[in-house]
């Protein structure tokens, strides 16, 4: 068997355009965009959510014949908070001072729709490895929106990418300022909007209807 | 304490300046009826797991906090399994909620139907305990009033943009705009509306 036959390649690649889970599948919003005032807390909680999706994925598909019916919600809520405190450790002891900039969103990792949307969806009916390569597309298509709306919101907002200022001092003496509409927490939300519908105008299959 | 209340439900309102409980938010704001039903379900879940959340971490997960077992207990710091103990917390509540709406509102319940159990998996309630946390409120009147006013402030949320919803309806949005998109960009506006209450002191 292949390890990455076509078949297993489309779980990496669907999540990042037509099944992304933020855009498309509407889950994982709540810490998607409190975190993507700067770029870097949004790589950090990209790649937080990408491990714990993966890795908890993994594990109630090696476990998932044996979990009763009846209690595998707190069963997924156990596996799952065990790999969010994990996450939370590794992160106060390497990048302090971003895991305070994240405060309580490393925690509501647990209660991310995405994670037990792909356990209840995907894990409990799939084998171990691709149910692996299934966590890690949806992790990759998260933190692709992630990475996208913190791009513009620390450019347009701050001037800088990362903390470097890109936007040259001249700009400035011309009469450019930066916009800080950019930094509250609702143009998140307009952004967002804006990506899903240039998103939906190329793949028209995507379009609601009434 | 009415401060703490008046600022969770409008300054520090879980939707409009956190972005918690997107996630049901979005999905059931469709008609004024079932997200009031969700919202009164929320604020009742919250008022009950917060304060019980406070409990266990004032009496047995903070450093020291043991000591009521014994001297032995001093140096005890279980802070770390704070996480999952707010889960199981919330969890056992929601399940009881469930059974307890079942028994007493069947109408209530067809129509909530599966978002009951995901409560439990709602960020606002985890979100309640953490803040509590976080923030280090002093007594147990604050965290009630903070976990009253979390979830009130999150019902209104909902059944402002479910009513919103239902009129936009007959207004003509562009196709690929419509439902979820033209949803985010209204939260934001209504968020810039919410930024209004910023300052209000009591």
């Amino acid at each position: 068997m292949n390890i990455f036959s076509s078949k297993n390649l489309k779980l990496l690649t669907g999540p990042l355009n037509l099944q992304n889970p933020v855009t498309v599948q509407i889950l994982g919003i709540c810490s998607a965009l409190a975190v993507t005032v700067k770029l870097k807390p949004a790589i950090v909680m990209g790649i937080s959510v990408t491990v714990v999706t993966a890795f908890s994925n993994l594990l109630i598909s090696l476990i998932r014949n044996y979990i009763p019916p009846r209690i595998r919600i707190i069963v997924q809520l156990v596996v799952v908070a065990t790999m969010v405190i994990l996450v939370d450790q590794v992160l106060r002891a390497f990048v302090y001072d971003v895991s305070k900039q994240l405060s309580v969103y490393v925690g509501l990792i647990i209660t991310n729709c995405i994670i037990m949307g792909r356990l209840e969806a995907y894990a409990m009916g799939n084998s171990p490895w691709p149910s692996f390569l299934d966590g890690l597309g949806n992790g990759a298509g998260y933190s692709m929106i992630l990475i996208f709306v913190a791009t513009i919101r620390e450019l347009l907002g701050s001037g800088s990418i990362l903390g470097y200022h890109i936007i040259p001092q001249s700009f400035y003496a011309a009469g450019y300022a930066n916009n800080g509409m950019m930094i509250m927490p609702a143009m998140a939300l307009v952004l967002v909007g804006v990506i899903i519908w240039v998103q939906r105008s190329f793949n028209k299959e995507l379009i609601e209807k009434d | 304490m009415f401060n703490i209340f008046v600022r969770s439900v409008f300054i520090d309102n879980m939707i409009f300046a956190f972005f918690i409980g997107m996630c049901s938010y979005l999905a059931v704001s469709k008609t004024v009826k079932t997200s009031v039903g969700l919202g009164i379900a929320v604020i009742f879940v919250q008022i009950i797991t917060v304060p019980v959340n406070y409990l266990l971490l004032e009496y047995v997960m903070k450093p020291g906090a043991l000591v009521w077992l014994g001297q032995n207990f001093k140096d005890v710091d279980l802070s770390f399994l704070s996480f999952m103990v707010y889960i199981a917390t919330i969890a056992a509540m929601t399940q009881l909620v469930e059974m307890i709406i079942e028994k007493f509102s069947p109408a209530l319940y067809n129509s909530l139907g599966i978002f009951l159990p995901l409560i439990a998996v709602n960020c606002a309630i985890l979100a309640g305990s953490l803040f509590m946390e976080q923030r280090e409120y002093k007594s147990i009147g604050e965290v009630l009033s903070w976990g009253l006013g979390s979830g009130v402030g999150w019902a209104l949320a909902i059944v402002l943009l479910a009513a919103i919803r239902e009129r936009l309806k007959y207004n003509n949005i562009p196709a690929p705009l419509k439902g979820m998109g033209i949803a985010f960009i209204m939260t934001g506006l209504m968020g810039l509306a919410f930024m209004s209450f910023l300052g209000i002191k009591i």
